[in-house]
Protein backbone atom coordinates (compact mmCIF):
# COMPACT_ATOMS: atom_id res chain seq x y z
CA UNK A 1 0.00 0.00 0.00
CA UNK A 2 2.75 2.38 1.07
CA UNK A 3 0.87 5.58 1.85
CA UNK A 4 2.77 8.33 3.64
CA UNK A 5 1.59 9.57 6.98
CA UNK A 6 0.42 13.18 6.81
CA UNK A 7 2.29 16.06 8.43
CA UNK A 8 0.98 17.67 11.64
CA UNK A 9 1.88 20.97 13.27
CA UNK A 10 2.32 20.83 17.02
CA UNK A 11 1.42 23.67 19.40
CA UNK A 12 2.28 23.47 23.09
CA UNK A 13 1.19 25.58 26.05
CA UNK A 14 4.20 25.56 28.37
CA UNK A 15 2.18 26.57 31.43
CA UNK A 16 -1.24 27.94 32.23
CA UNK A 17 -1.41 31.64 31.55
CA UNK A 18 0.69 31.37 28.41
CA UNK A 19 -0.54 30.84 24.85
CA UNK A 20 0.02 27.71 22.80
CA UNK A 21 3.16 28.18 20.76
CA UNK A 22 4.28 26.41 17.60
CA UNK A 23 6.86 23.78 18.64
CA UNK A 24 7.45 21.97 15.36
CA UNK A 25 5.89 19.29 13.23
CA UNK A 26 5.78 15.53 12.93
CA UNK A 27 4.22 12.76 10.88
CA UNK A 28 1.37 10.62 12.14
CA UNK A 29 -1.46 8.55 10.68
CA UNK A 30 -4.22 10.34 12.61
CA UNK A 31 -4.87 12.97 15.27
CA UNK A 32 -4.64 10.54 18.15
CA UNK A 33 -1.24 9.27 17.02
CA UNK A 34 -0.11 12.85 16.35
CA UNK A 35 -1.05 13.68 19.94
CA UNK A 36 0.84 10.68 21.35
CA UNK A 37 3.89 11.37 19.22
CA UNK A 38 3.81 15.06 20.09
CA UNK A 39 3.93 14.13 23.75
CA UNK A 40 7.01 11.96 23.18
CA UNK A 41 8.78 14.23 20.72
CA UNK A 42 8.13 17.67 22.20
CA UNK A 43 7.40 17.27 25.93
CA UNK A 44 9.96 14.79 27.27
CA UNK A 45 11.15 17.30 29.86
CA UNK A 46 7.90 18.81 31.16
CA UNK A 47 7.82 21.46 28.42
CA UNK A 48 4.05 21.59 28.36
CA UNK A 49 0.67 21.30 30.03
CA UNK A 50 -1.46 21.27 26.88
CA UNK A 51 -0.96 20.21 23.26
CA UNK A 52 -2.79 21.12 20.04
CA UNK A 53 -2.21 19.11 16.89
CA UNK A 54 -3.36 20.42 13.49
CA UNK A 55 -2.87 18.70 10.19
CA UNK A 56 -0.52 20.97 8.25
CA UNK A 57 -2.69 21.04 5.14
CA UNK A 58 -5.39 22.84 7.15
CA UNK A 59 -3.19 25.86 7.73
CA UNK A 60 -3.45 28.77 5.30
CA UNK A 61 -0.26 30.79 5.33
CA UNK A 62 0.45 34.24 3.95
CA UNK A 63 2.88 34.46 1.08
CA UNK A 64 6.09 36.38 1.86
CA UNK A 65 5.95 37.79 -1.68
CA UNK A 66 2.88 39.74 -0.60
CA UNK A 67 4.51 41.09 2.53
CA UNK A 68 4.64 44.54 0.99
CA UNK A 69 0.92 45.07 0.55
CA UNK A 70 0.10 43.09 3.70
CA UNK A 71 2.38 44.66 6.25
CA UNK A 72 3.92 47.85 4.93
CA UNK A 73 0.78 50.02 5.28
CA UNK A 74 1.19 49.74 9.07
CA UNK A 75 4.60 51.40 8.89
CA UNK A 76 3.29 54.92 8.14
CA UNK A 77 0.56 54.87 10.79
CA UNK A 78 2.57 56.19 13.67
CA UNK A 79 -0.64 57.63 15.15
CA UNK A 80 -1.50 54.11 16.29
CA UNK A 81 1.30 54.34 18.84
CA UNK A 82 1.23 56.32 22.11
CA UNK A 83 4.51 58.09 21.40
CA UNK A 84 2.86 59.89 18.44
CA UNK A 85 1.05 62.26 20.79
CA UNK A 86 2.73 65.31 22.28
CA UNK A 87 2.14 65.87 25.98
CA UNK A 88 3.76 68.21 28.49
CA UNK A 89 6.65 66.61 30.36
CA UNK A 90 5.18 67.12 33.80
CA UNK A 91 1.97 65.23 33.14
CA UNK A 92 1.74 61.98 35.11
CA UNK A 93 -0.13 58.66 34.85
CA UNK A 94 -0.65 58.82 31.10
CA UNK B 1 15.27 39.47 -29.75
CA UNK B 2 12.25 39.75 -27.48
CA UNK B 3 13.22 36.45 -25.83
CA UNK B 4 16.70 37.61 -25.16
CA UNK B 5 15.41 40.74 -23.51
CA UNK B 6 13.15 38.64 -21.30
CA UNK B 7 16.08 36.45 -20.35
CA UNK B 8 18.11 39.43 -19.34
CA UNK B 9 15.18 40.77 -17.39
CA UNK B 10 14.83 37.43 -15.55
CA UNK B 11 18.50 37.22 -14.84
CA UNK B 12 18.49 40.75 -13.52
CA UNK B 13 15.58 39.93 -11.28
CA UNK B 14 17.29 36.83 -9.89
CA UNK B 15 20.44 38.79 -9.29
CA UNK B 16 18.42 41.40 -7.47
CA UNK B 17 16.71 38.77 -5.32
CA UNK B 18 20.08 37.25 -4.53
CA UNK B 19 21.41 40.59 -3.38
CA UNK B 20 18.42 41.14 -1.12
CA UNK B 21 18.91 37.61 0.22
CA UNK B 22 22.62 38.03 0.93
CA UNK B 23 21.96 41.37 2.63
CA UNK B 24 19.34 39.74 4.84
CA UNK B 25 21.82 37.12 6.01
CA UNK B 26 24.49 39.74 6.55
CA UNK B 27 22.05 41.61 8.83
CA UNK B 28 21.56 38.35 10.78
CA UNK B 29 17.95 38.08 9.66
CA UNK B 30 16.62 34.54 9.44
CA UNK B 31 15.45 32.90 6.26
CA UNK B 32 12.10 31.14 6.57
CA UNK B 33 10.86 28.28 4.36
CA UNK B 34 8.55 30.32 2.13
CA UNK B 35 11.08 33.12 1.56
CA UNK B 36 12.89 33.28 -1.72
CA UNK B 37 16.29 31.56 -1.56
CA UNK B 38 18.93 30.64 -4.12
CA UNK B 39 18.68 27.05 -5.32
CA UNK B 40 22.16 26.36 -4.00
CA UNK B 41 21.18 27.51 -0.53
CA UNK B 42 18.21 25.17 -0.57
CA UNK B 43 20.27 22.21 -1.79
CA UNK B 44 23.12 22.77 0.64
CA UNK B 45 20.67 22.97 3.51
CA UNK B 46 18.85 19.82 2.45
CA UNK B 47 22.21 18.07 2.30
CA UNK B 48 23.43 19.26 5.68
CA UNK B 49 20.18 19.03 7.64
CA UNK B 50 19.37 15.59 6.29
CA UNK B 51 22.90 14.39 6.98
CA UNK B 52 22.45 15.66 10.50
CA UNK B 53 19.06 13.95 10.89
CA UNK B 54 20.44 10.66 9.53
CA UNK B 55 23.34 10.88 12.00
CA UNK B 56 20.90 11.14 14.90
CA UNK B 57 18.91 8.15 13.68
CA UNK B 58 21.89 5.92 12.83
CA UNK B 59 23.59 7.16 16.00
CA UNK B 60 21.00 5.28 18.03
CA UNK B 61 22.27 1.93 16.74
CA UNK B 62 25.73 1.68 18.38
CA UNK B 63 24.21 2.61 21.75
CA UNK B 64 21.11 0.50 21.31
CA UNK B 65 23.56 -2.37 21.34
CA UNK B 66 24.14 -1.85 25.10
CA UNK B 67 20.70 -0.93 26.47
CA UNK B 68 19.83 -4.47 27.52
CA UNK B 69 23.28 -4.97 29.03
CA UNK B 70 23.60 -1.74 31.00
CA UNK B 71 25.24 -2.55 34.36
CA UNK B 72 22.54 -0.98 36.54
CA UNK B 73 19.02 0.39 36.33
CA UNK B 74 20.39 3.93 36.75
CA UNK B 75 22.63 3.47 33.72
CA UNK B 76 19.86 1.81 31.77
CA UNK B 77 17.26 4.57 32.19
CA UNK B 78 19.90 7.19 31.33
CA UNK B 79 20.97 5.36 28.18
CA UNK B 80 17.37 4.77 27.15
CA UNK B 81 16.59 8.47 27.63
CA UNK B 82 19.65 9.43 25.61
CA UNK B 83 18.73 7.15 22.72
CA UNK B 84 15.14 8.42 22.84
CA UNK B 85 16.47 11.99 22.64
CA UNK B 86 18.41 11.02 19.54
CA UNK B 87 15.24 9.71 17.91
CA UNK B 88 13.59 13.02 18.83
CA UNK B 89 16.48 15.04 17.42
CA UNK B 90 16.26 13.08 14.19
CA UNK B 91 12.56 13.92 13.99
CA UNK B 92 13.06 17.66 14.65
CA UNK B 93 15.67 17.72 11.92
CA UNK B 94 13.69 15.70 9.39
CA UNK B 95 10.76 18.07 9.72
CA UNK B 96 13.05 21.11 9.46
CA UNK B 97 14.46 19.56 6.28
CA UNK B 98 11.00 18.88 4.86
CA UNK B 99 10.22 22.61 4.97
CA UNK B 100 12.71 22.94 2.11
CA UNK B 101 10.43 20.98 -0.18
CA UNK B 102 11.83 17.46 0.05
CA UNK B 103 9.60 14.64 1.31
CA UNK B 104 10.33 12.44 4.30
CA UNK B 105 10.23 9.44 2.03
CA UNK B 106 12.88 10.86 -0.30
CA UNK B 107 15.06 11.57 2.71
CA UNK B 108 14.78 7.98 3.93
CA UNK B 109 15.44 6.70 0.42
CA UNK B 110 18.63 8.72 0.23
CA UNK B 111 19.82 7.27 3.53
CA UNK B 112 18.95 3.70 2.64
CA UNK B 113 20.44 3.86 -0.84
CA UNK B 114 23.67 5.37 0.47
CA UNK B 115 23.18 8.57 -1.51
CA UNK B 116 23.04 10.62 1.69
CA UNK B 117 25.78 10.35 4.29
CA UNK B 118 25.66 10.29 8.06
CA UNK B 119 28.41 10.94 10.55
CA UNK B 120 31.08 8.33 9.85
CA UNK B 121 31.81 7.79 13.54
CA UNK B 122 28.73 5.59 13.85
CA UNK B 123 30.39 3.05 11.63
CA UNK B 124 32.69 2.02 14.47
CA UNK B 125 31.61 -0.89 16.70
CA UNK B 126 30.73 -0.57 20.41
CA UNK B 127 32.73 -3.42 21.91
CA UNK B 128 32.47 -2.83 25.66
CA UNK B 129 30.34 -0.93 28.17
CA UNK B 130 33.12 1.66 28.39
CA UNK B 131 32.25 2.63 24.82
CA UNK B 132 28.98 4.09 26.14
CA UNK B 133 31.10 6.31 28.35
CA UNK B 134 33.52 7.27 25.58
CA UNK B 135 30.72 8.00 23.12
CA UNK B 136 28.88 10.27 25.53
CA UNK B 137 32.04 12.05 26.57
CA UNK B 138 33.83 12.35 23.21
CA UNK B 139 31.31 11.88 20.42
CA UNK B 140 28.60 13.96 22.09
CA UNK B 141 31.28 16.40 23.20
CA UNK B 142 32.41 16.89 19.59
CA UNK B 143 28.79 17.05 18.44
CA UNK B 144 28.00 19.83 20.93
CA UNK B 145 30.96 21.86 19.69
CA UNK B 146 29.65 21.42 16.17
CA UNK B 147 26.05 22.19 17.05
CA UNK B 148 26.18 25.17 19.40
CA UNK B 149 27.12 27.62 16.59
CA UNK B 150 24.24 26.20 14.51
CA UNK B 151 21.69 27.65 16.95
CA UNK B 152 22.46 30.95 15.16
CA UNK B 153 22.42 29.62 11.63
CA UNK B 154 20.51 31.61 9.00
CA UNK B 155 17.77 29.08 8.20
CA UNK B 156 15.04 29.53 10.81
CA UNK B 157 13.69 25.97 11.14
CA UNK B 158 17.22 24.55 11.43
CA UNK B 159 18.25 27.11 14.04
CA UNK B 160 15.12 26.45 16.11
CA UNK B 161 15.65 22.69 15.96
CA UNK B 162 19.26 23.15 17.05
CA UNK B 163 18.30 25.23 20.07
CA UNK B 164 16.19 22.35 21.30
CA UNK B 165 18.82 19.75 20.41
CA UNK B 166 21.59 21.60 22.25
CA UNK B 167 19.47 22.08 25.34
CA UNK B 168 18.81 18.36 25.53
CA UNK B 169 22.26 17.20 24.54
CA UNK B 170 24.13 18.56 27.55
CA UNK B 171 23.07 15.64 29.72
CA UNK B 172 24.37 13.21 27.12
CA UNK B 173 27.95 14.25 27.58
CA UNK B 174 27.70 14.33 31.36
CA UNK B 175 26.25 10.83 31.56
CA UNK B 176 29.13 9.60 29.38
CA UNK B 177 31.74 11.28 31.50
CA UNK B 178 30.17 9.86 34.65
CA UNK B 179 30.46 6.35 33.20
CA UNK B 180 34.16 6.98 32.44
CA UNK B 181 34.68 8.40 35.92
CA UNK B 182 33.12 5.36 37.58
CA UNK B 183 35.24 2.97 35.52
CA UNK B 184 38.41 4.95 36.24
CA UNK B 185 37.71 4.81 39.96
CA UNK B 186 37.03 1.08 39.74
CA UNK B 187 39.24 -1.99 39.47
CA UNK B 188 42.40 -2.08 37.37
CA UNK B 189 40.49 -4.03 34.76
CA UNK B 190 37.73 -1.42 34.60
CA UNK B 191 40.24 1.38 34.24
CA UNK B 192 41.92 -0.50 31.40
CA UNK B 193 38.54 -0.86 29.77
CA UNK B 194 38.07 2.92 29.93
CA UNK B 195 41.55 3.52 28.50
CA UNK B 196 40.87 1.07 25.69
CA UNK B 197 37.63 2.86 24.80
CA UNK B 198 39.43 6.22 24.74
CA UNK B 199 42.12 4.71 22.53
CA UNK B 200 39.55 3.55 20.00
CA UNK B 201 37.27 6.63 20.03
CA UNK B 202 39.80 9.47 20.24
CA UNK B 203 40.88 9.67 16.61
CA UNK B 204 37.45 9.04 15.08
CA UNK B 205 36.13 11.84 17.34
CA UNK B 206 38.72 14.25 15.93
CA UNK B 207 37.77 13.18 12.40
CA UNK B 208 34.13 13.76 13.23
CA UNK B 209 34.71 17.51 13.09
CA UNK B 210 35.31 17.17 9.38
CA UNK B 211 38.20 17.37 6.89
CA UNK B 212 40.89 20.01 7.38
CA UNK B 213 40.02 23.49 6.15
CA UNK B 214 42.10 23.25 2.98
CA UNK B 215 40.31 19.98 2.06
CA UNK B 216 36.81 21.05 3.00
CA UNK B 217 34.97 22.00 -0.17
CA UNK B 218 31.88 23.48 1.46
CA UNK B 219 33.41 25.60 4.21
CA UNK B 220 33.68 28.93 2.44
CA UNK B 221 30.11 29.05 1.15
CA UNK B 222 28.76 27.68 4.43
CA UNK B 223 30.54 30.38 6.42
CA UNK B 224 28.95 33.01 4.20
CA UNK B 225 25.49 31.61 4.85
CA UNK B 226 26.24 31.31 8.57
CA UNK B 227 25.60 27.60 8.19
CA UNK B 228 29.02 27.41 9.74
CA UNK B 229 30.40 29.92 12.20
CA UNK B 230 33.79 28.33 12.76
CA UNK B 231 35.96 26.24 10.46
CA UNK B 232 36.55 22.52 11.02
CA UNK B 233 40.10 23.11 12.21
CA UNK B 234 38.98 25.75 14.71
CA UNK B 235 36.31 23.44 16.07
CA UNK B 236 38.79 20.56 16.31
CA UNK B 237 41.28 22.69 18.22
CA UNK B 238 38.54 23.80 20.59
CA UNK B 239 37.53 20.17 21.16
CA UNK B 240 41.09 19.06 21.90
CA UNK B 241 41.79 22.01 24.19
CA UNK B 242 38.75 21.33 26.30
CA UNK B 243 38.99 17.52 26.31
CA UNK B 244 42.63 17.00 27.31
CA UNK B 245 42.16 18.39 30.86
CA UNK B 246 39.06 16.20 31.21
CA UNK B 247 41.17 13.13 30.35
CA UNK B 248 43.73 14.23 32.94
CA UNK B 249 41.05 14.30 35.63
CA UNK B 250 40.11 10.74 34.69
CA UNK B 251 43.77 9.74 34.84
CA UNK B 252 43.61 8.47 31.27
CA UNK B 253 46.19 8.97 28.52
CA UNK B 254 45.16 10.42 25.16
CA UNK B 255 46.55 8.07 22.52
CA UNK B 256 48.66 10.69 20.76
CA UNK B 257 52.40 10.82 21.51
CA UNK B 258 52.66 14.21 19.78
CA UNK B 259 50.02 15.85 21.95
CA UNK B 260 51.64 18.72 23.81
CA UNK B 261 50.57 22.04 25.26
CA UNK B 262 52.05 24.91 23.28
CA UNK B 263 52.83 27.86 25.53
CA UNK B 264 53.15 30.27 22.60
CA UNK B 265 49.76 29.57 21.04
CA UNK B 266 47.91 28.64 24.22
CA UNK B 267 46.61 25.53 22.47
CA UNK B 268 47.51 21.86 22.31
CA UNK B 269 49.59 20.72 19.36
CA UNK B 270 48.53 17.30 18.17
CA UNK B 271 49.66 14.47 15.91
CA UNK B 272 48.69 13.69 12.35
CA UNK B 273 45.18 12.45 11.73
CA UNK B 274 44.85 9.39 9.49
CA UNK B 275 42.60 10.92 6.84
CA UNK B 276 42.86 7.82 4.67
CA UNK B 277 40.96 5.96 7.34
CA UNK B 278 38.37 8.75 7.44
CA UNK B 279 37.74 8.64 3.69
CA UNK B 280 37.64 4.84 3.70
CA UNK B 281 34.86 4.93 6.29
CA UNK B 282 33.02 7.73 4.48
CA UNK B 283 33.15 5.71 1.27
CA UNK B 284 31.49 2.78 2.99
CA UNK B 285 34.42 0.62 4.00
CA UNK B 286 34.21 1.15 7.75
CA UNK B 287 33.74 -1.73 10.15
CA UNK B 288 29.97 -1.35 10.51
CA UNK B 289 28.71 0.60 7.47
CA UNK B 290 26.82 -2.37 6.04
CA UNK B 291 25.44 -3.43 9.40
CA UNK B 292 24.13 0.06 10.21
CA UNK B 293 22.35 0.57 6.91
CA UNK B 294 20.88 -2.90 6.90
CA UNK B 295 19.57 -2.44 10.47
CA UNK B 296 17.98 0.84 9.37
CA UNK B 297 16.51 -0.67 6.20
CA UNK B 298 15.16 -3.70 8.02
CA UNK B 299 13.45 -1.50 10.60
CA UNK B 300 11.87 0.53 7.80
CA UNK B 301 10.88 -2.38 5.56
CA UNK B 302 9.60 -4.60 8.35
CA UNK B 303 7.60 -1.71 9.76
CA UNK B 304 5.78 -1.06 6.52
CA UNK B 305 2.74 -3.18 7.41
CA UNK B 306 2.40 -1.30 10.70
CA UNK B 307 2.49 2.07 8.94
CA UNK B 308 -0.03 0.83 6.40
CA UNK B 309 -2.31 -0.58 9.09
CA UNK B 310 -2.25 2.77 10.91
CA UNK B 311 -3.30 4.59 7.72
CA UNK B 312 -6.03 2.03 7.02
CA UNK B 313 -7.34 2.46 10.57
CA UNK B 314 -7.30 6.26 10.28
CA UNK B 315 -9.21 6.13 6.97
CA UNK B 316 -11.78 3.78 8.47
CA UNK B 317 -12.37 6.15 11.38
CA UNK B 318 -12.98 9.01 8.97
CA UNK B 319 -15.45 6.90 6.97
CA UNK B 320 -17.27 5.92 10.15
CA UNK B 321 -17.60 9.55 11.17
CA UNK B 322 -18.99 10.41 7.76
CA UNK B 323 -21.57 7.61 7.94
CA UNK B 324 -22.60 8.82 11.41
CA UNK B 325 -23.04 12.34 10.11
CA UNK B 326 -25.10 11.12 7.16
CA UNK B 327 -27.51 9.12 9.32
Amino acid sequence: MNKNWPLWEIFVRSKNGLEHRHFGSLRAADAEMAMNNARDVYTRRSEGVSIWVVESKNITASNPEHNGELFEPAADKAYRHPTFYDLPDDIEHM
Amino acid sequence: MKNKENMNENEKQTKNLEEIFEAKIARDEKIEPKDWMPEKYRKTHIRQISQHAHSEIVGMLPEGNWITRAPSLRRKVALLAKVQDEAGHGLYLYSACETLGISREELYDQLHSGKAKYSSIFNYPTLTWADMGAIGWLVDGAAIINQVPLCNTSFGPYARAMVRVCKEESFHQRQGYEIMMTLCNGTQEQKEMAQDALNRWWWPSLMMLGPTDDESIHTEQSMKWKLKRKTNDELRQQFIDQTVPQADILGLTIPDPDLKYNNDTGHYDFGKIDWDEFWQVVKGHGMCNKERISARKNAWDNGEWVRDAAVAYAEKQVEKDEVKKAV
